[in-house]
């Protein structure tokens, strides 16, 4: 027999069948290839999901346009807030679109309880995929519904006259910000759904988490204004790293206080964390 | 109360090879002890049943031999490979339909046979092909572009084992493959099982608490109890070993000791319902 046919005979994928004449670069690459065909599959699924029922993402638009249009404005009117040169309503935009990002992905984990309740879930863990590969996808899942917000708070800035900037490469930018903060809050969601494994329970802790994570946050006002120990905690607040990013991005004048790399880098690093942690703790919402 | 004591009236010819093995194994969950020192071996190309109550321990043996569960102790090799150790290897020659409902929804057949057909690496060509010829086969290529919520229960469940069989798995486990399903889709979902046997010589583990299922489809049953393994042997010699003109109801009763009142408990109902409601 062929040794392809028996390898295929055997259940063996395409990559095992390369393996005997590959180096360790050859076989690393194979490896880094299936973990990313893994990865956009599960994407893939939620992009598939999203196309046939959109209705999803034109409910989540109303709270942002609540934020925007009535708290910015009456905000932007009293001028308590020290921003700079920048008007108000367009400091508050880069917040605003990271907070609809962290209320969309921070309760994303519960559509992994109720896979695990239906059985999409086990399917998923006895295939071949690594389980890293399984959340990775799931995070860039998310990533698919913030996209959507920041779409829409592009939308509503125009609508209110914020200045935004336009520039192609800022654009850019922001929409990768806006992914790595959807794969970073919906990675901490899943690992919260693997430690409490019930809708109930999970509900009752997003809906505790999410505040304090905006409120301890440069998401509506700047950091500088803060009591001491506030700080502190906010500097170590993802969200204020999404923010920062995001200030420097999508406004005209917005700078980073932080430095863009300081930034990316500080996302960056909390995701390959949790991605590792959830993959350890996937299995056990079983 | 019949003996708990295990009778193995047929053991599998030394000769035949062995693709399915577990050996002494176990799962407590804190005090209870669902799956206890249970062994059975497995040949090649076997249909094989696991009956017994709820909450006898079927489905964790099978989350057990599929990965997602880790044994407390004892062991299992798929394919000569270990459970525990090599879990991995064992989930590429596997296909797993879970008791609950595993087809996604919000999706088309053909949408959740493409995810599927990605996740085990098929190439691109060979990809198109599988998941046209699982259509086919199962009977549902005019309906593959359809959303699988409008599905009725048993197109769901063969969309399913189309699903696990894409890969061509040495080993398919069926968890209560017919739960909640009409008479006539359980004859439809018996009637592909066989086929796949025939077609592609999978052995087939499966869960069920259907005598009628575990007489017509398996060659071997074990039948449990309390986690353990009270019986075991082809449908025809458990019958002759109860008595003249046992059935396979009586051969249940006989050796799990089942007394309606004493089995399952509120949440295991409740999940077994809300399964029969998704899938009819």
């Amino acid at each position: 027999m062929e040794i392809g046919e028996r390898f295929r005979e055997q259940g063996g994928r395409r990559e095992d069948l390369l393996k005997p004449n590959m180096g360790i670069v050859g076989r690393l690459g194979g490896a880094v290839f299936g973990f990313t065909v893994d990865t956009m599959a599960v994407a893939e699924l939620e992009a598939r999901k999203l196309q046939h029922d959109p209705t999803e993402v034109l409910t989540r638009a109303v709270q942002p346009a609540l934020w925007l249009l009535i708290f910015g404005e009456v905000l932007a009117q009293i001028r308590a807030i020290p921003t700079g040169k920048i008007p108000y309503i367009d400091f508050m935009t880069p917040g605003i679109l990271a907070q609809s990002v962290l209320f969309i992905s921070i309760f994303y984990g519960i559509a992994v309880i109720w896979e695990r309740d239906l059985g999409i879930l086990h399917k998923m863990l006895a295939s071949p995929a690594p389980r890293a590969a399984l959340v990775l996808g799931k995070a860039f899942s998310a990533s698919e519904r913030g996209l959507s917000q920041a779409l829409i708070i592009y939308l509503l800035a125009i609508l209110i006259g914020v200045h935004i900037d336009w520039n192609p490469i800022s654009v850019l930018g922001v929409l990768i910000v806006v992914i790595l903060g959807s794969a970073l809050f919906s990675t901490f969601s899943l690992i919260i759904a693997c430690i409490v494994r019930t809708r109930e329970r999970f509900l009752g802790i997003g809906q505790l988490m999410t505040m304090p994570l905006f409120f301890a946050s440069n998401a509506i006002y700047p950091i500088s204004i803060m009591p001491a120990w506030l700080q502190r905690v906010s500097n170590l607040n993802p969200l204020t790293y999404q923010v920062d990013a995001l200030r420097a991005l999508m406004i005209t004048g917005g700078v980073s206080a932080n430095g863009l790399l300081v930034d990316i880098a500080a996302l960056l690093g909390a995701i390959v964390a949790l991605v590792l942690i959830a993959a350890k703790l996937y299995p056990r919402v079983v | 109360m019949t003996t708990l004591q295990t009778k193995v009236l047929e053991t599998p010819k030394q000769e035949a090879k062995v693709i399915l093995e577990t050996r002494g194994l176990t799962k407590r969950f804190g005090p209870l002890t669902a799956v206890d020192d249970f062994n059975i071996q497995i040949s090649p190309g076997e249909v094989f049943g696991l009956v017994g109550p709820n909450g006898a321990g079927k489905t964790t043996v099978i989350k057990m031999v599929t990965t997602l569960l880790s044994p407390t102790s004892g062991n299992a090799w798929v394919a000569g490979y270990d459970v525990a150790r090599q879990s991995a290897n064992v989930r590429r020659v596997i296909g797993y339909v879970p008791q609950l409902l595993s087809a996604d929804g919000s999706l088309t057949a053909y949408e959740n046979l493409l995810i599927f057909a990605k996740l085990y690496h098929l190439p691109r060509r060979e990809r198109a092909k599988r998941i046209r010829e699982a259509l086919a086969v199962m009977g549902l290529s005019d309906v593959a572009d359809k959303m699988v919520h409008d599905y009725s229960g048993g197109m769901i469940r063969k969309l399913e084992i189309a699903e696990s069989m894409l890969h061509r798995p040495k080993v398919l486990f069926l968890d209560e493959p017919t739960i909640g399903l009409d008479p006539i889709a359980r004859t439809a979902v018996w009637d592909h099982v066989r086929q796949l046997r025939a077609d592609y010589g999978t052995t087939i583990l499966l869960t069920t608490h259907y005598m009628e299922e575990a007489d017509t489809l398996c060659d071997r049953v074990a039948i449990m109890h309390l986690g353990k393994l009270a019986a075991l042997g082809s449908p025809k010699d458990l019958k002759a070993s109860v008595g003249p003109d046992a059935t396979l109801d009586d051969v249940f009763v006989h050796y799990s000791g089942y007394e309606v009142d004493a089995i399952g408990n509120w949440r295991e109902v409740s999940r077994t319902r809300r399964t029969a409601r998704r899938l009819a």
